[in-house]
């Protein structure tokens, strides 16, 4: 039995792993050079807490049950998760009544410990906050993580108990050839017994592609403002929502900065790369976050970004199964927060289908990269003596060791980004300008890359052209 | 009547005094003003009839602990020959190890300037 | 972990570093040097270009030339490399750092802070567009091309006229690397008027004043920006022009490195560590020279600060009784940046300011008094002042200003 998992960003990759736990092959396929890098790496990192999303909905049957799945998740693979909490700020009046009755449709999606708190119950929270803020919701179960970090650690996960990853390998299209699916790449034909479609921004031209038809899926992008503002705010705080979304929010990072974004800006279906930020939308963001937290300081930038949202008219998760096809299509906010619920469901449902059994050899720990920076002078000690090159701080400003990046690269990075995103490095305030070099020398020599064909990100994103001499 | 005069700033010190140099009919250096000091008056007539600059820049190295070291031309060299000399220096290389000082390129297009090494540069430990 | 302790202990083994390790070393105490890298040197090994040591040396040498010149008068320290402080417990007088061989715990007798700068990179400009490679900072390009023998690009356009964006231009020129341009915002440039004659007449590259990019365009590798003119620090509209590039350089200040010491010392809005004319910081033995106190034009500059740095380190590791501070400098109109912020008065003292816009002719005043006229101020260029105590009277709030004489 070989099953297809298409798409390595946080749906794809849960789905891949929780596979592994069963006697089954299972193949991932990645259109881009590393995993998470498409809608998984550029949105907020917000675990929802679940209470804005209509009942009866997809949203928010499965936003609250994978926001609590989290907590195991983390356990197992690794990764970070700060339970900030979260506050909905109103500024008036009419904005409470929202928020009112967000505490009300919250209750009914089963949310737990939501309350309304006073003005100065929520600056107690939040000192920061704008003293104009008349009342908020709260909900302490809201999160923050590294979404890609997730999506990194479930592959790992996955690879370790058997799978099989394919990067830079996109599927053109699905057929069906008698019981079996072929999928169409850019590195040939294969052939699986049951194919999920986890494709992103492509799943509805993919779910297309094999015959099925699904509410067409166009980008909404969410532009971002990085800040190098350590403790700016405690909690995700968000305005109270309009009918254009959830609206731009400041919330800590678990890198220990602050992000302000993101804008909802709706694109042609054909746009599905287009993230280019634009003036206009940078100087809304700065006006929004300044609203809710004044101190924002925007001379501590670290960089912009955009990243864009899978979003379709019905503004809801479209799951269509067709025989041994499940496409998941539409994986829009709180996507991120449904995605370990997502996949468990998906999973269950074909290994009941299958009837698949499980393996007695699964391993569902995963283990982090060690971080020097978060470690205790004993451990320190004790790692570098162990490894010295965990004493060689080569990203000054997240203080990221060589043995670090070397095991980024154990675990698969092969670009510039690949590191960036799985250690922090070049993540910092000097955005590499004085790591990318030592990085760049730790490559050559780990991957025998020669510095002309080392990356950004993409293919043709070299750092470096020619020698001098 | 054919006299002219130009205008330049002069970079011998941080100063970067505003320079009126006036020029005879050939281009020939006649006078100048806006100096404050000896060195740019020198500096304004050099600069008219011959200017002249250090040339910064490096030269590759065999079996040395960098790929490249550092050099520089011993004086300034006629400004109009730095591309010229690059190519020279482009095309030469040395075996390390290279000591500050070290004269890599004798006498660079014969312009009795010598190419010097300005750092050390210690053979790689193989 | 490791213990030890040393009179005197120097962060950071740049010009400033090296200078303090001299001046701690004529007084006769232990001294410990801890640098990031591999060498001393810092950002000298990279500047290969001439114009240092003018001051210090009498003579014009290249970066290279000046750090090895240096190093050669110190001797009798102790150093540790490829060793990073993580924390600094000042209340203590220990530090916390680690290297190779494990964590380190040092107790001081007194700090010299010579951390330098790091340069502001393009990302933190906000400018709108794609994010592609292609795009460095001017010292990132520099250390590829003079230390790792790699060009950035083949075509490349400078943003800022700070000077290593102009010694950049010269040396991608040199070696093939066309450079369409440098662009300004602000209506001056910069850096040096020297940087601007020899690195962009001299190989006709153009300068464009209030001139920036509103876009960066390409997905993988930068296929070209978008400029346009600037007034009153926003483009103007239907001035935009697209430069097909793949390199673009970013020179756009630089940016005082003092987030280890944030905690510890009272640090200046402009983001220096705010120190007297002793060159110590509001904590008694800790002391600061060079870039992290502010941006020095003058590597000269900072060898002498960081010389006077440690050797009243070294007075105080002594026990030596030191001046109170006395006066308070402040700026005033037409003063941007002020290198010292606090005077003992209790001798002859040097310090800088930089003007807040060109002027032609500017007077420099301590409240009511004259202090020197300067011909063709400049942002870009360091004034140096002198004091006296017999001569000047430094008590008190001390408002430094320049204003522009009319002729």
């Amino acid at each position: 039995m070989k099953i297809a998992v298409i798409g390595a960003g946080i749906v794809g990759s849960l789905i891949a792993r929780k596979f592994t736990r069963y006697k089954v092959d299972v193949e991932i396929f990645e259109k881009l050079p590393d995993v998470g890098w498409g809608v998984t790496k550029a949105n907020s990192g917000i675990l929802h807490a679940g209470y804005d999303d209509e009942p009866n909905t997809l949203r928010a049957k499965y936003c609250s049950r994978g926001n609590e799945m989290y907590t195991a998740l983390s356990e197992e693979l690794n990764f970070e998760i700060k339970r900030t909490g979260s506050l909905v700020v109103a500024f008036n009046d009419e904005e409470t009544k929202i928020v009112e009755e967000l505490l009300k449709r919250g209750k009914t999606n089963g949310v737990k410990e939501l309350r309304i708190l006073s003005k100065f119950e929520a600056l107690e929270i939040e000192p920061n906050l704008s003293r104009e803020v008349v009342s908020a919701l709260y909900s302490p179960n809201a999160g923050v993580i590294a979404p890609w970090e997730v999506a990194q650690a479930a592959v790992e996960n996955a690879l370790n108990n058997g799978a099989k990853l394919h990067l830079s390998t996109e599927v053109k299209s699905i057929s069906k050839e008698g019981e079996k699916y072929k999928l169409n790449t850019s590195k040939g034909f294969f052939s699986f017994d049951a194919v999920v479609n986890a494709a992103g921004l492509w799943a509805d031209e993919l779910a297309e592609s094999a015959g099925v038809k699904v509410t067409p899926i166009h980008p909404r992008r969410g532009q971002y403002i990085l800040l190098d503002q350590p403790n700016a705010v405690r909690t995700v705080i968000f305005p109270t929502p309009s009918r254009a979304g959830k609206g731009i929010l400041v919330l800590p990072t678990v890198h220990n900065t602050t992000l302000l974004g993101p804008t909802s800006e709706d694109l042609p279906p054909n746009e599905k790369e287009a993230t280019d930020t634009t003036a206009e939308y940078l100087a809304k963001i700065v006006e929004k976050a300044k609203k809710l937290v004044p101190l924002v300081n925007l001379s501590k930038t670290i960089r912009t970004f955009a990243g864009l949202r899978p979003e379709n008219d019905i503004k809801d998760f479209v799951i269509k199964r067709e025989n041994n096809m499940i496409h998941i299509v539409a994986t829009r906010s709180p996507g991120l927060t449904a995605a370990p619920a997502i996949a468990e469901d998906i999973v269950e449902e074909i290994v009941e289908k299958f009837d698949l059994q499980k393996r007695d050899n699964f391993n569902p720990v995963r283990k982090a990269i060690p971080k020097i920076a978060d470690m205790g002078d004993e451990e320190k000690e004790k790692l570098i003596s162990q490894n010295p090159s965990y004493g060689r701080v080569i990203c000054r400003c997240n203080k990221v060791t060589e043995g670090e990046i070397v095991e980024a690269i154990k675990n698969g990075a092969r670009t510039l980004d690949g590191i960036k995103f799985r250690t922090a490095a070049m993540f910092g305030r000097c955005q590499g300008s004085f790591c990318t070099v030592k990085i760049m020398n730790i490559m050559k020599r780990e991957l025998g890359k020669d510095f002309e064909d080392i990356t950004k990100n993409l293919p043709n994103s070299n750092v470096v052209d020619g020698v001098v001499r | 009547m054919s006299e002219k005069t130009i205008e330049m700033t002069c970079i011998v010190c941080p100063i970067g005094c505003n320079l009126k140099v006036t020029l005879d009919s050939n281009g020939k250096f006649l006078s100048v003003t806006g100096n404050r000091c000896p060195r740019g008056a020198a500096y304004a007539k050099e600069e008219v009839t011959e200017p002249k600059r250090i040339l910064p820049t490096s030269i590759k190295v065999i079996g040395g602990e960098l790929p490249l070291v550092s050099v520089r031309t011993e004086k300034a060299i006629p400004k109009k020959l730095i591309f010229e000399a690059m190519k020279v220096i482009r095309s030469s290389e040395v075996k390390a190890p290279v000591e500050r000082g070290q004269i890599l390129i004798k006498n660079i297009l014969s312009t009795g300037v010598n190419v010097i090494a300005t750092r050390t540069v210690k053979a790689r430990f193989v | 972990m490791k213990k030890l302790e040393y009179d005197v202990v120097i962060l950071g083994g740049g010009a400033a570093g090296m200078g303090a390790v001299r001046g701690a070393l004529s007084q006769k105490v232990s001294v410990l040097l801890i640098e990031r890298e591999a060498s001393t040197g810092g950002v000298l090994n990279q500047c290969i270009h001439n114009g240092f040591g003018v001051q210090v040396f009498k003579r014009e040498l290249t970066g290279p030339e000046y750090h090895e010149m240096y190093l050669e008068k110190l001797e009798g320290f102790d150093a540790m490399y490829e060793t990073t402080v993580l924390d600094i417990d000042s209340e203590n007088g220990i530090l916390k750092a680690i290297s190779t061989d494990g964590v380190y715990e040092i107790k001081y007798g007194a700090l010299v802070l010579a951390t330098g700068a790091r340069e502001r990179p393009f990302e933190a400009l906000r400018i709108p567009g794609s994010r592609p490679s292609g795009i460095f900072t001017a010292g990132l390009a520099q250390h590829f091309v003079n230390l790792e023998n790699h060009l950035p690009g083949r075509k490349a356009v400078i943003i800022g006229s700070g000077d290593i964006g102009l010694i950049m231009a010269r040396r991608l020129t040199l070696e093939g690397v066309e450079i369409e341009g440098v662009y300004e915002i602000m209506p001056y440039q910069g850096g040096l008027t020297r940087n601007v004659v020899q690195c962009l007449k001299d190989f006709n590259i153009p300068l464009y004043l209030s001139t920036s990019v509103v876009r960066v365009h390409g997905r993988e590798r930068l296929k070209g920006i978008t400029v346009a003119k600037f007034a009153n620090g926003k483009p103007v509209d239907g001035t935009e022009r697209f430069i097909n590039c793949d390199t673009l350089i970013a020179s756009v200040g630089l940016i005082s490195e003092n987030d280890l010491v944030e905690k510890n010392i009272e640090i200046s809005s402009d983001g220096g560590a705010v120190v007297d004319d002793l060159m110590r910081t509001n904590v008694d033995n800790i002391f600061a020279a060079g870039n992290n106190i502010c941006i020095h034009d003058l590597v000269d500059f900072v060898t002498v600060e960081g010389e006077m740095a440690g050797r009243n380190a070294a007075r105080v590791a002594k026990n030596e009784k030191m001046a109170k501070r006395i006066g308070i400098f402040k700026k005033g109109k037409g003063i941007r940046i002020i290198s010292v912020h606090y005077t003992t008065a209790s001798d002859p003292f040097k310090m800088y300011v930089r003007v807040d816009h060109p002027m032609n002719v500017c007077t420099l005043r301590m409240n009511d008094t004259n202090l020197k006229t300067v011909l063709n101020a400049k942002p870009s260029e360091m004034i140096e002042l002198t004091f006296d105590p017999s001569k000047h009277n430094l008590k008190g709030n001390l408002v430094l200003s320049a204003t522009e004489v009319k002729r």
